[in-house]
This record gives C-alpha cells, sequence and structure tokens, in this order.
C-alpha cells in the first residue's frame, strides 16, 4: 500500500472525532464505517485494516477501533484483480 | 467605450408600474421611474447624449440631451427627467438642434482635432454626436485650453490624457457606482474641473484598482487601452468567458486577425453585468507569452534535456510508458487530475480516459485543495454539492456574513456588487482573521468584525448559533416544514449547551462575546440573510464541519429558497463547480453519483461500452503518498500545477521524482512540468471551445478566439491519449462531449450548446423540471428532501503553536494575481504585486527587531523559505500572513500535510511558523534556484509560433 501507516491513523482518528461526537453512538459507527467504505481507496483500507491486525491497531481511537472491529465485513475490501 | 456597442438606453432600467408617454408623435408604455430618454430608445428614437450610459445612474452634465416638452417651459435633460403620464415629448426641432450644435461646439473648443490619428477613431462618442447634431464649424478661439496637458501613462493597461477629457463624469460615476472603489473625483471648478485620481496621484500610486470601469465607460479616448493605441481597433468580436476566478465574466474578445486587441466586459454577462476586474480585463496577455511552449516535448528522466517531438511520438510514448507501468505496477498504479482551470468538456474527458481507459478511479481534481468540503457539506445538509443562488440575489439581502472570504481581491466583480447592496444599506458581518478590504473602508464598513483566531471557525459558528437558539430566533415555521425534526432537535439540545456560548467560546475564538450575540441576533432577524464564504472556511482540519455549521445557520434562520438568502461558496478558479459536477472525484461519477451506485454505473457502462469499479479510487494526497510508497508511478496532470499549489512542497516534489512517468499538459513548464517526462502544450481559454460552470452553477460558453498555438485544443489531446491507449474516442467537436454529459447527468439533461447559444448561460439543475435553468435552489424543498442539521462539535487542529514556534501563518491571494500566477506573472500584473511578502504585526515585528521590507524566515514543521515583511495591523498580533502567487517564494514550502477530516482538502490556513530575520534566501529556495536553472537549460530552444 502507498501510503504510510501513520498517516492512515491519523486520517482515521480525524474521521472518528466527527463521527464520536454524533448523538447516536451505533449511527455513529456505521456512518463512520460508510465514510471509509465510499471515501477511501481500497488499498487505503486494506492498509488500515492490515494495520490493526499486526499492531491491535496502535495509534487509533477506541472509537475508530471499535467501529472498524464492528463495521470489518462492510469496510475491509474484497481482494480484486490487479 | 467597446467597439462593438451594445444598444444603450441611456439610463438603468426601472420596475415601477407602467407609464404612458408620447415621444415624437409615439405612445410608449414604460415602468415609471424611466427616464424620457430611457423611454425614447425603447421607442426606437436615439436622444443625442454623452454623459449618459444604461449601467449609470442620470447626471444631466452634458446638455445634448435636451428635450421638450408640451406645456412646460424649458428644455429639460431627457436623463433626468422621469415620465410621467400623458407627457407629450419631442426629442428634434430647429431649437434643439441649434442647442445641441452650441453645446457641442463649446466641447470641440477644447477637444484636439486629431480625429484621424486618434485612437479612438471611429469608436468615439464624441465624435459620432458632432456628427450627429450637424457640427460644421468652431467659432471659438480659445485663450486657454487643456489640449497641452500631459498624459498619465502610469497604468499599465490605460493611459489617461487630459486633453481629450469632457469631464463627462462617466469615469468618475463608473468608479463609484460599478466598481465602489471612488478612486476618482473631479477636482477644481469651472475650466479647471479635472478628472483627478486620489489625491491628485497617477492612476498607479492612487486607490485605483484597474478593473477598467472608467476606461469602459469613457466615451472619448481620454482613457484607452494601451493595447488599442498600440494595435488600432478590432475588426470582430467574440464573445467568451473569463478563465481566472469563479465568478465567471463574460467578456467580447474584440480581435484584429488572430490577435486579441482587447477584452471587454460584456454588459449581457448573466455574472458581471458589463463588469469585469484587473485581471479578466486586461491580464490575458500570457496567452500570447513567449514562455508558451508550443510543441511536444519528451525525456526519459528529469535530469536529461528536452526532446521535442510530434503529437503522434509524444501521444504514442505517454501511452506506452502508462501501458507499461500498469503491466509491471498493476492498474492502480497510474491516475489522472483535472483542473478547475480547464473546461467541462476537457474535465469530463480526463476522468473518462481514467476511469474507462485507465480501468481504475484514480482520479481527482484541484478542487481537492479549494473547496472538496463544500461538495460534502452541502451534499450531506442539503442535498446538492453547490451554492444556492445567483449572484444576483446579493441585491435582494439585507443581512451578508462573509466568512473566510475577501471578495474584493479574490472575487472582485462579485465584491463589487455586494458593495453596491451594501452603501443601499444592507448590514454586514466579516468573520475573518485579517482586517480585509470590507471590514473599513471609504465607503463601506462592516457592521460587525468578528476577528476570530484561525483555527476557530467551528467554534464561533457554534456559538452564533447558540445564540440563536437560546434567545428564540430559530424560524421554527421553516425548520418544521423545511427539516428533518430529529436531527433538528438534536442539533438544537447541542448548540444550546452552555459550553457553546459566545462566552464560552471567546477564549478560543478570540471573538468578544458581545459581538458574537449582536452578529447573531442580526443575522437572524435582519430580514433577508446571507452567508458568502471562501477558503478561509474551507482549508481548515475542519473545513467539511465549517460547511455543514454554515447550512445547519442558514436552516434554522429560515435563509434558504429564496433571492437575498442562502448559502454561496465563492469558488476560487474558473471552473471548480464545473469540475467536481464532470465526476473528477475519484468516489463520484458525473453529477456527484457515487462509484458504488450500481444504476448510474450501469449507466455509464452502457454509454462507454466497459466495466466501471464500484470502489473510490486515491485522492491527489493519498496518489502522492502511494508514489512515495513506491506502488504509484505514473500521472496525467491537466493543466495543474501541484507542486506549487500543494502543500509541503517537498512532499510533493519527492513523490513526483518517485514516478516514473510524469505528463504534464499547460501553457507554460509549470512548477510540476520540471519534474515531468511528457509535456503536452495547451490551449489557453483563447484557444479553445467549450463550457465553464462558475460559483453560482452558471455554465456559460467558452468559444474560440484565436487558432490553438501548438495545434490542438486540450481536449483533442485527451481523446489522442485515449486512442492511443486503446479506448476509442471520438468527437469532432466539445458540443457533442456537452451532449455526452447531458444524456449521462441528471442535472445537465437540458443543457446543450444550441441552448447555450440561445440563452447565453445557463444555471444547472437544467432538465424538465427546469428547462431554462434553476437561479436559486432548494425553492420548495431541499434537493435531499428534508434539510439535515448535522452536530458540527468544535475539534481543535494538531497544528499548535510551541515556544518554539509561537505564531500562526495563513495564507491567501491578492487582486492582481490569481492563484500559482503561472498566468498573472507573465502580465504587466506585477506592477501591483512583484512578490509575496509577509505580512506581520507591528507587535510581532518590534519582538523580533523586523523592519518593514526586511528579509525574514519563516520556519514550520514542514519547511523554510524567505520572504520580505510588510509590517501591517491587518493581522493581529499572533498572526502572520502571506500569498502563494510566486514560486520562488516557497509558501507551500511551510504549510503541512494537515488537512480536512471528511476530504483532505489540506490545511492552508493554519501552521505554526517562528519568523526571524535573515540575510539569505532559505537552502529549499536555493536549491529552487539551482533545480530551476537545471531545467530552463534542459529546454530546447523553442521559438513561439506568431500568431
Amino acid at each position: 500500500m502507498g501510503m504510510n501507516a501513520t498517516q492512515l491513523i491519523k486520517m482515521a482518528n480525524q474521521i472518528g472525532a466527527f463521527f464520536a461526537s454524533q448523538p447516536d453512538p451505533l449511527q455513529a459507527r456505521d456512518d463512520f464505517a460508510q465514510h471509509l467504505k465510499r471515501q477511501w481507496d481500497p488499498q487505503m483500507r486494506t492498509a488500515l485494516y492490515a494495520h490493526l491486525d499486526a499492531s491491535g491497531g496502535e495509534g487509533l481511537s477506541a472509537f475508530v477501533l471499535e467501529a472498524m472491529r464492528a463495521r470489518r465485513d462492510q469496510v475491509e475490501p474484497v481482494a480484486r484483480p490487479a | 467605450m467597446a467597439l462593438f456597442r451594445e444598444l444603450d438606453y441611456g439610463t438603468p432600467a426601472r420596475t415601477g408600474a407602467p407609464v404612458t408617454v408620447e415621444i415624437d408623435g409615439q405612445a410608449i408604455s414604460v415602468p415609471a421611474g424611466t427616464s424620457l430618454m430611457r423611454a425614447a430608445q425603447e421607442a426606437g428614437i436615439a436622444v443625442p447624449k454623452l454623459c449618459a450610459s444604461d449601467s449609470l445612474e442620470p447626471f444631466g452634465s452634458c446638455r445634448l440631451c435636451v428635450v421638450e416638452i408640451e406645456g412646460r417651459r424649458g428644455f429639460p435633460a431627457s436623463c433626468t427627467t422621469p415620465v410621467e403620464a400623458g407627457m407629450k415629448v419631442h426629442t428634434q426641432s430647429p431649437k434643439l438642434a441649434e442647442l445641441r450644435r452650441g453645446t457641442m461646439e463649446l466641447y470641440i473648443s477644447d477637444h484636439p482635432l486629431d480625429c484621424l490619428t486618434c485612437s479612438a477613431n471611429g469608436n468615439c462618442e464624441l465624435q459620432d454626436m458632432a456628427g450627429v447634431v450637424g457640427l460644421r464649424e468652431v467659432r471659438y478661439d480659445p485663450v486657454k485650453t487643456h489640449l497641452a496637458e500631459a498624459k498619465d501613462e502610469s497604468n499599465p493597461y490605460f493611459t489617461f490624457d487630459p486633453a481629450k477629457c469632457i469631464v463627462c463624469n462617466r469615469c468618475v460615476r463608473a468608479c463609484e457606482e460599478v466598481q465602489g472603489t471612488f478612486a476618482l473625483t473631479i477636482t477644481g471648478r469651472g475650466f479647471d474641473s479635472q478628472v483627478s485620481a486620489g489625491q491628485n496621484e497617477t492612476f498607479l500610486d492612487s486607490e485605483c484598482v484597474s478593473c477598467g470601469a472608467c476606461v469602459n465607460a469613457c466615451p472619448t479616448a481620454t482613457l484607452m487601452e494601451k493595447s488599442v493605441i498600440e494595435k488600432g481597433q478590432a475588426e470582430r468580436s467574440v464573445t467568451t468567458t473569463c478563465a481566472y476566478c469563479g465568478v465567471g465574466c463574460s467578456f467580447k474578445a474584440e480581435i484584429k486577425g488572430n490577435e486579441v486587441v482587447r477584452m471587454v466586459p460584456n454588459k449581457d454577462g448573466h455574472a458581471n453585468h458589463g463588469h469585469a476586474c484587473v485581471k479578466g480585463r486586461f491580464a490575458w496577455g500570457y496567452a500570447t507569452h513567449p514562455d508558451r511552449i508550443a510543441a511536444p516535448m519528451i525525456r526519459e528522466s528529469i535530469h536529461e534535456p528536452w526532446r521535442t517531438v510530434s503529437w503522434d511520438e509524444a501521444i504514442a510514448y505517454t501511452a506506452k510508458r502508462f501501458k507499461d507501468i500498469q503491466a509491471q505496477y498493476g492498474r492502480d498504479s497510474v491516475g489522472g487530475l483535472t483542473s478547475s482551470r480547464c473546461t467541462n468538456e476537457e474535465a469530463y474527458l480526463v476522468q473518462k480516459l481514467v476511469r474507462a481507459a485507465f480501468g481504475n478511479n484514480n482520479v481527482d481534481t484541484c478542487a481537492r485543495v479549494c473547496h472538496s468540503p463544500t461538495g460534502y457539506g452541502l451534499k450531506v445538509t442539503l442535498g446538492e454539492s453547490a451554492g444556492t443562488q445567483d449572484f444576483d440575489s446579493v441585491l435582494a439581502a439585507d443581512v451578508v456574513l462573509v466568512i473566510g472570504a475577501n471578495p474584493t481581491d479574490g472575487h472582485p466583480v462579485f465584491g463589487s456588487q455586494l458593495k453596491r447592496r451594501l452603501r443601499e444599506g444592507a448590514k454586514l458581518i466579516v468573520a475573518d482573521p485579517r482586517g480585509i478590504d470590507l471590514v473599513r473602508g471609504p465607503h463601506v464598513k462592516a457592521d460587525h468584525h468578528l476577528q476570530l483566531r484561525p483555527g476557530s471557525n467551528v467554534a464561533l459558528l457554534n456559538s452564533l448559533a447558540h445564540v440563536i437558539v437560546s434567545e428564540g430566533l430559530v424560524d421554527e415555521a421553516f425548520v418544521a416544514e423545511r427539516c428533518e425534526i430529529e436531527a433538528f432537535e438534536q442539533w438544537r439540545a447541542f448548540v444550546a449547551d452552555p459550553r457553546h456560548s459566545p462566552e464560552a467560546m471567546e477564549e478560543l475564538t478570540g471573538v468578544p462575546a458581545a459581538s458574537v450575540r449582536a452578529a447573531a441576533r442580526l443575522y437572524a432577524t435582519g430580514g433577508n440573510a446571507a452567508i458568502y464564504y471562501g477558503l478561509g472556511v474551507t482549508e481548515h482540519s475542519q473545513g467539511s464541519s465549517t460547511v455543514m455549521a454554515i447550512a445547519n445557520l442558514a436552516m434554522a434562520t429560515g435563509n434558504i429558497g429564496r433571492p437575498g438568502v442562502g448559502v454561496n461558496p465563492l469558488r476560487g478558479q474558473n471552473n471548480v463547480q464545473g469540475s467536481c459536477d464532470m465526476g473528477s472525484f475519484p468516489h463520484e461519477l458525473p453529477g456527484y453519483r457515487h462509484v458504488s451506485d450500481p444504476l448510474a454505473r450501469a449507466q455509464f457502462e452502457q454509454a462507454w461500452g466497459v466495466t466501471l469499479l464500484d470502489e473510490p479510487g486515491l485522492r491527489i494526497p493519498n496518489m502522492l503518498a502511494a508514489a512515495h510508497a513506491g506502488t504509484f508511478k505514473g500521472m496525467y496532470i491537466q493543466g495543474e500545477d501541484p507542486a506549487q499549489s500543494d502543500p509541503d512542497t517537498q512532499h510533493v516534489t519527492d513523490a513526483l521524482k518517485a514516478m516514473e512517468c510524469v505528463v504534464v499538459q499547460d501553457l507554460f513548464l509549470n512548477e510540476t512540468a520540471k519534474y515531468a517526462h511528457v509535456f503536452l502544450p495547451g490551449a489557453s481559454f483563447l484557444e479553445k471551445n467549450g463550457t465553464f460552470t462558475n460559483a453560482e452553477r452558471r455554465i456559460s460558453p467558452v468559444r474560440k478566439v484565436m487558432p490553438a498555438l501548438a495545434g490542438k485544443e486540450d481536449w483533442e489531446v485527451t481523446v489522442a491519449l485515449s486512442n492511443a491507449l486503446g479506448y476509442p474516442m471520438n468527437y469532432s467537436h466539445p458540443s457533442q462531449i456537452m451532449d455526452e454529459i447531458a444524456s449521462l447527468t441528471p442535472t445537465f439533461t437540458g443543457v446543450s450548446y444550441a441552448k447555450l447559444e440561445r440563452l447565453g448561460s445557463i444555471q444547472w439543475p437544467c432538465n424538465d423540471a427546469a428547462p431554462e435553468g434553476t437561479p436559486i435552489m432548494h425553492e420548495d424543498a431541499f434537493v435531499r428532501g428534508k434539510g439535515r442539521f448535522m452536530i458540527t462539535e468544535y475539534i481543535a487542529t494538531e497544528e499548535r503553536t510551541s515556544r518554539k514556534r509561537p505564531l500562526i501563518l495563513t495564507t491567501g491571494r491578492i487582486l492582481s494575481q490569481y492563484n500559482v500566477g503561472a498566468q498573472t506573472r507573465r502580465t504587466a500584473n506585477g506592477a501591483w504585486h512583484a512578490e509575496d511578502r509577509l505580512e506581520i504585526h507591528p507587535v510581532d515585528a518590534e519582538d523580533r527587531g523586523i523592519n518593514d521590507g526586511d528579509w525574514v524566515s519563516i520556519n514550520s514543521r514542514a519547511g523554510e523559505t524567505a520572504m520580505r515583511a510588510t509590517i501591517t495591523e491587518r493581522v493581529q498580533p499572533g498572526i502572520v500572513y502571506t500569498t502563494f502567487h510566486h514560486p520562488e517564494s516557497g509558501a507551500n514550502v511551510i504549510t503541512t500535510d494537515n488537512s480536512d477530516w471528511a476530504t483532505n482538502c489540506p490545511e492552508y490556513k493554519v501552521t505554526a511558523v517562528q519568523i526571524s530575520k535573515v540575510a539569505t534566501p532559505s537552502q529549499w529556495q536555493e536549491e529552487f534556484q539551482a533545480f530551476t536553472h537545471e531545467q530552463l537549460d534542459l529546454l530546447p530552444q523553442i521559438k513561439v509560433v506568431q500568431l
């Protein structure tokens, strides 16, 4: 993946901070997941999950960690041919 | 005065109840308040005139338009006499003829008789009127005249020749009424009366902003374009659209052969109504500047000399390089960048090439780095990624909130329209860290200047909302009818929290609570309230949140859906709106339809004959990051210059160096092209057909004025490249591209070149529901159905000041220069802004021993550069400011990789820096100079084709 984890973590936490401030926690989690799904290139999502798996999500906020884990089936891309 | 004159009615149109008068035996009904002069012209009767113009209020000084009215004594001026029911008016009689001849005789007695050598010969109202009134002799032999007075040639674009001035006041009135600068006046009395700029200064030294309104208004050669003096009068005129800011002014390009003689603002232009600014009016010479590159060039590496090649070889070479890269590194290893400076048709084709020929969604546009948060924030709240109004809407506004925008510099023609409304009594709130011109000028003063700290927009807007909610100023009926109630109630509770009160926020924003409360009350209760915003809103880590907070305010107060209100993003470049509309973002197809939408995708797949990916591609910063990491290897960049315009310059240039094939299509060897392997010469806006879409969603035609310097219009280059890549494109004219856009984009279904020809311009949505376009959106319902309030929690940027870097740098632009300056730096606009300077408050300067004009170093965590300091109280203590128009200034060497949470729009507006006095350039600047010299030496000696 063409982006270092530090930058992805920072971006994910920023997005998480916005959605974490929304009133409905479950909806916020869905909206966070949808944001990543709709705005991020699959390579970036794959890399972020690789970071999650490799380090347990070091550097990611609690909200992001929870949302990524809870909505992994929606956010993590399906592998496609290169 | 325009060579190809529109009919001038002499005085402006009025809107009163119909009144019928009889003029020269003809009955004519006109609105009450209409002048006799205008009524006569509407009946087809031209009354002689010199001081009257329908772009100016009547003045009644030249006395040429005198008429007779039955039952009344004397000879009233028809321009200042309004119609009254039953009036019987005569515009011709022996007495009137005698009076007019007498008046003309007096004028001509103090006017040079050099018509044959005058630059206005054949295009002079004084000459015309002399003919109309039948002047045959001048009996006077004056002992004193103005004929020997010296010309003022200080302005780079026009001259002022007092010898030819008839003191008709048109220039003075144009400066006041049209431009709103009040730089001109008539000094002296009687014979000594003369037009004076500033305090009897030259035009260049005065506060004149060189908009050209005075030149346009002048009926003689007194104020004349130097280009006309040099080249003579034009032979033909082509109506086209300016390629500078998001106002999108319509111009008549006056041409001789294939050479532009001058650009005259189009009186029928729907965005500008005959006005212009120093850029569009005068700064078009870059199109034939010797720096233009007129032939394709290729090279294997960036340290090799460029090799000039044919178009066929360049296209074949480029296609092979991209194909090889994709074969080696995968389909996603390449991408493209569209430009907000290119036409809709060109942007559409580049994204089509990326999606259909490259087979991925790695396409982005420079709107990423300016208004991407607008698209996101307005889509979420209102349902459409666009501003809600037309520009004329401001003329119905009672309260205007300008936040993070500097219209008199960035969008000058709209700025003039706004100032006109303010002079009529509208109230103004400015939220800006700097004291922009609108805050306090000779004739405009903001009622409230909320001088917030950079980065605290959301906190300020939440505190404004707090006042509106807690003081019962919500338009409950509007909200109940038009908005999602549950989301509104959640938002109401959120902003009502005392932590959002102006008092609680004051420490954060730096804005006195009382000012915030007063501004909120004014916005909510002052009548029609409109918000105008710019990059001071979007280019923050909370850019999208700020846009949503603005939409929240407008919805809560019912200020949406009618003239005079709304949410109005002032787009930076001419086609920011259009490039976004055309599917230039990696997650959206044209018309803002997400790539995951199966119906939209199916429509494009059928039309394009390819399978499209359903996942978003890489944005610009993602592409650059991927290049750093070695997975992104090739980029097709049309009309953009990320090496200068994007933040953290060293990061950008390192990414470009890491790629194997950078293709730049541009007019000049811009900063990015110095890192390119293929240079494809672009066509200026004068050299191609297409359309631009301005900030008010107005699609306007761009018409070819001269042949493309390098033989191809930009869309033709993209077509050739796509064909070489193996994906066939087959268009013979941009109108066919627009037809395809219309067939695939619901908001464009009614758009065609034929309709643009008929209507002049069209504001989208234009479809069966609105066949002639939509000036104001969300009138009866929001595009998304119900408006959605969003919770906008203030989250501080990670960019913090420290003892090491205690100041905040914010960036912006100036009137005379445009964006990266590639165009305006190659014109005489340098007379006003030859270099970028750092604005610093006197206290901060004194602390550092800095004097005005000293060279200072600006150091951030991203890099260091140096420029000269200007000491000014425009900026607050603790804040410094600069522009980014000159590459050697390196303003973006300092800006960081911080960006908006939703869109990655860079946080240009907040960078922690330290300033210190220096004697030498920064290391980056020395390296920049050396690299630039190397790259210029690698250029072949190409002569610009003489048009």
